[in-house]
Parts: C-alpha cells; structure tokens; sequence
C-alpha cells in the first residue's frame, strides 16, 4: 500500500498528507485548540491579534478553537452519515443483485422516485417535518444518500453474483449474510471505496450548505457552515475571516477528490473520465 | 404514429407518472409531522379548544386522502394553499419568485454553456496536454467547493475590493430590465462556477468517449483532417450526449440555485423555500418542494428524451 502511494502522483500525495493532518485535527482538537469550544472569551468581532490568532466571531467566541473543534463535529458527522449510507444502501443494492425478481425491482423502483427529487429540497422538505436535530439530520441525509450508493452496490454487485464462485457458495447452503461478506463484497471493494470518497464529499458539502442555512448543525457546537453564516458580514469590511472555515471545507474536500480521482484511474485508466 | 412520437409520449406519461409519484411522497412525509403543526403555531400554551378552531380553519380536521387530492386538485388551478405564517394565498407571491429564480438560472446558464462547451472540447481534443491537466485540476479544485466559499470570494473581490457589482441582489419588479441584470451578475457568476466544472467535465468525457471510437479512428487513418474529423464525423454524434449534459446540469443548477439565493438576498423561491423551513409554514415548503421537483424532473425528462431522439440506435431499439 505505500510502496502504491509512493508511485502516486503529486495531487495524491498531497491529498492523503491532507487527509490525515484532517484526521489528526478532528482526533486531537482539545489538545490542539486554545481555548474551551463555547467558551465567550472576548468581544465580538475582534481582529486577529496574537491573543486570538483569528480575531473572534460574532459573540466572542475564539475563531481559531472553533475552527479546530468545527473539524471533530463536521467531518465527524458527515463520515458517520456516510457510513450508514453505505451499509444501508450497500446492503439494499447486494441484496438486489444476488435476489433479483420482485424485490430487486420494488426497490429499484422507489430508489429511482426518491432520486426524481432534488436531494436539497427533499432533505429542506423533511427537515421542517422532523425539526433540526443532529440525529434527524445524520438520519435524513443517509437516507437520501443511500439511494445513489443503492444503484452504484448493486450494479457493481450484478457483475459478482453471475460468477461460479459465488452459484457454488450458495448451492452448498451459505447464507445471505455469509454470500455477502465473503463473496460479494470483497469483489466490489475497490468501487464501493473510491464511491465512499467521492459521497463523503458531497454529504460534508452537502451539511455545510445546510449548515450555513442555518438548518443543519445548530449551535453552539462548532461547525464549518454555520461559522461562515455567523460571521458572513465580516466580508463586507474587507475581512476575510468569514473565508477561513470555507477555505477548511474546500481543502478536506480537494484533498478527497484528489485521492479519489487517483483511485479511479488506478482502477481502470478511462473510468477517471467517466463523471 | 411513428416510433418517434410514440416514445417521446411514453416518457412523457413516465415523467407525469414520475411527478405524481413525488407529489405523493411530499404529501406523504407532511403527513408523518410529529406533534401538530397546530401545536408548533399556537404554542404549548393553547387550550384544546383553539387548537381545534385552528385545525378546522386551516383544514387538518379532514382526512389525510381528501387534503391530498384538494390539494392536488388546487395546483392543477394554480391555487397551492394559503401560508401559514402570512395568511396570504401562496400563489399570489410564488410567480414573481419563480421567475427570478428562472432568471438568474438563465442567466447562469447562457455564461456556462458556451464556455463548458468550449472548455470541453478544447480540453478533449489536446488530450493530456499541459492544458488539459490544467483544466482537470482546477475544475477537480472547483468541484470541491461549497457554494458559498465561491460566492464569498467574488463579492470579496468584485465588490468590496473593486466596487463593481453590488454584493446584495435586492431585485423588484419594477427595476429597468438593464439594472436587473447588473444586480444579478454577481449571483450568476456565482452559479456559472459551480456549474462550470461540472458540465466541462462532462463533456469532455463524452467526446473522448466519442473520439475512441473505431470509425474516428478510421476516418483518421485515411488521412481526413483534424478538423474536418470533428466537424463531419465527431459532432452529429456528439450532440446527444452534450445536450444531455447540458439538461442534467441546468437540473443541477436549479437546485443549486437555493445557497446562491441566500447569499446574495436575492428574492427567489430558493430563499423562499429556506425561509419558510425556518419559520416551519409547511404549505409553502410543500409548494416550494412540488415546484423545484417538477423543474428537476421535466430537465432531466428533456436529457432523456434528447438523447433519445439524437441516437438512432435507442430509437430503432431490437
């Protein structure tokens, strides 16, 4: 794996550098950050001063330790939303290769309505029905997401399942869970990886747009979206400390696109064109 | 009837079949509201009695399928109910911002398209050419970045530093044409980058896809020239899967039209749609909701049948 990586190209290579100084932010943010995460500490909008590197946000909080915390909430329940979207979409879509018949196209089916729907607005529908929470929202948004990983599992799926390997598993009396995880997905890994980086950076885009609506994340957790509609007004006098948690949000999401288009093109060299 | 027509009006049925579908699920998930939205309005102080009171004037007494159908049945009328929080008729309002909302989408649209289109090809004709990595890394950069951070870039830049632009897109009806459009450059902008990478990729993807072809090649080995290869031989087969992109994009930007709106104040259904989730006014969400969906899904029924109809072998289909 890292004699891979050393072949890597620059953009690669500065993506996973990026990617784990992320990782070690999120891990290690009470060590890291100045002051406590809620903590009114100063006036509002004070400009950045040795005392506080970036100056303060709207209501005297510290820019800079909201910033570090905003990593661990942000990327923290954006990579948890993913995650059940892939194991509920991942297990749907396995579940409609290997079934096939009426259940396959049941839930083609509703998963193509659901997707006839743009993403945002359904997800602003259903947030004003089940309120703004970050249970609701994680809960939401995986659900919307694990449509597209729906259709994505399952084709890639579809190529496995036809294979003796897996018709000789299943004739010699697996079960399904067993025919899933040691036949079927270990044969789609490397798409489902390379998908998982791709919707990772979506859903955080997606919940920092939310967030910065004011609908998402609500505070006084720290999070990258709401930080920038906080101190937004900033802009207007020529300050730029309403960019730096867009600037945080952009890196992380360069830096996963960058390794994801590696993958891809390490997979097959024309995929990478292909989206 | 021809073939032609015969399976445009399929995916027309299909696309209406689609949108009803939809109206169902928005209906639906109204329904699931937790508590009251009664409750929500009046606050945990009301008596039963005005709770009551309020749910017969606003029409929650009634069961669940008759709302939906009078409800469907009003849209059809171009009635979408009345709003909660301002007592007025929802339709009387909601024109003025669709059409603000289509504005600033065309808008967007008429800089985007030319320049993908271009970008696209230029990038898929020098293929990995110093030009075409360059082109790949930055619309990979500016695929990566939320909405916001680019329209706060370009109101930094445009109009705090150069002064050029107004960084507030207060538009009203009764503005000259001319002003309107100033005032929405900057949101348009906005929307042209976002959408830009998108649809660049794209299409450069389906003509590299188109140039790999054998009959390409062929007409390359006979000694055709470049350009006549393009003109002759790559564009008529090109231009079903380049508008494609284009409809998929334009559904694209639609939706992401409702953070553009916000920044800038601009008075679209976006911001209509953010503000009234704050404020919980359910039948404008629910009106706002139908709308964007029946924009998305009649642009994504365009893509379709476009492609349809420019490849003879979908339209010829064993």
């Amino acid at each position: 794996m890292l004699k891979l990586l050393w072949t890597a190209p620059l953009s690669a290579k500065v993506g996973v550098v990026a990617i784990l100084a992320y990782a070690f932010v999120a891990l290690f943010a009470p060590l890291l950050a100045p002051y406590g995460e809620t903590a009114i500490v100063g006036s509002s909008y004070e400009l950045w001063s040795d005392k506080f590197i970036f100056g303060t946000d709207n209501i005297g909080r510290d820019m800079l330790t909201r910033l570090i915390y905003g990593a661990r909430n942000t990327i923290g329940i954006a990579f948890l939303t993913v995650a059940i979207a892939f194991f509920v979409g991942g297990t749907l879509g396995m579940l409609a290769a290997i079934l096939g018949g009426v259940y396959d196209l049941v839930i083609g089916r509703l998963v193509d309505i659901l997707m006839a729907i743009p993403s945002l607005v359904f997800a602003l529908l259903l947030l004003t029905v089940f309120g703004t929470s970050i249970p609701s929202l994680v809960l939401i948004i995986a659900l919307l997401d694990s449509t597209r990983v729906f259709r994505i599992a399952r084709s890639a799926a579809m190529n496995v399942v036809v294979m003796e390997f897996v018709e000789a598993a299943r004739l010699r009396g697996e079960g399904m869970g067993w025919v899933i995880r040691k036949e079927v997905l270990p044969n789609i890994t490397a798409p489902l990886l390379a998908e998982f980086g791709l919707r990772f950076c979506f859903v955080f885009l997606f919940i920092a747009a939310l967030s910065f609506l004011g609908l998402g994340i609500q505070p006084p957790l720290a999070d990258w979206g709401s930080m920038v509609r906080e101190t937004a007004t900033l802009i207007n006098y020529n300050d730029i400390t309403p960019l730096l948690p867009a600037i945080a949000i952009a890196g992380l999401t360069v830096a996963v696109n960058f390794v994801v288009d590696w993958m891809l093109h390490l997979s097959s060299g024309l995929r990478s064109d292909s989206h | 009837m021809s073939s032609l027509t015969r399976i445009i009006l399929q995916r027309l049925g299909l696309g209406f079949l689609t949108l009803f579908a939809v109206s169902l699920i928005i209906a639906f998930v109204v329904e699931l509201l937790p508590g009251d939205i009664t409750q929500a309005m009046l606050g945990q102080s009301a008596t039963p009695e005005t709770v009551a009171a309020f749910r017969k004037e606003i029409g929650l007494d009634r069961p669940a399928h008759i709302r939906y159908f009078e409800w469907l049945g009003g849209i059809f009328k171009g009635d979408l109910g009345q709003s909660l929080a301002s007592k007025r008729d929802i339709s009387e309002f909601v024109g003025t911002r669709l059409s603000n909302t289509l504005f600033l989408g065309g808008l967007a649209a008429a800089f985007a398209v030319p320049l993908a289109l271009l970008l696209g090809l230029l990038a898929a004709l020098y293929r990995n050419s110093i030009f075409d990595r360059i082109v790949n890394l930055t619309t990979l950069t500016s695929i990566s970045f939320p909405e916001f951070f680019v329209a706060y870039i370009l109101i930094l830049f445009l109009s705090v530093k150069a002064g050029i632009f107004p960084g507030i897109s207060n538009v009203s009806t009764n503005l000259a044409f001319g002003d309107q459009l100033f005032r929405t450059i900057l949101p348009a902008l906005t929307l042209t980058l976002v959408v830009l990478a998108h649809m660049l990729r794209m299409t450069r993807a389906a003509i590299i896809n188109l140039l790999s072809s054998p009959y390409i090649e062929m007409a390359r080995l006979k000694g055709t020239r470049p350009f006549r290869v393009i003109v002759y031989h790559a564009l008529p087969n090109a231009w079903g899967p380049i508008v494609n992109v284009i409809a998929l994009n334009l559904a694209y930007l639609v939706v992401g039209v409702v953070v553009v709106e916000v920044v800038f104040v601009y008075p679209g259904l976006g911001q209509l749609l953010v503000d009234s989730v704050a404020k919980r006014d359910l039948p404008v969400v629910q009106a706002c909701a139908i709308i964007f969906a029946a924009v998305y899904i009649l642009l994504n029924l365009l893509a379709d049948i476009v492609s349809i109809v420019s490849n003879p072998r979908l339209l010829h289909p064993r």
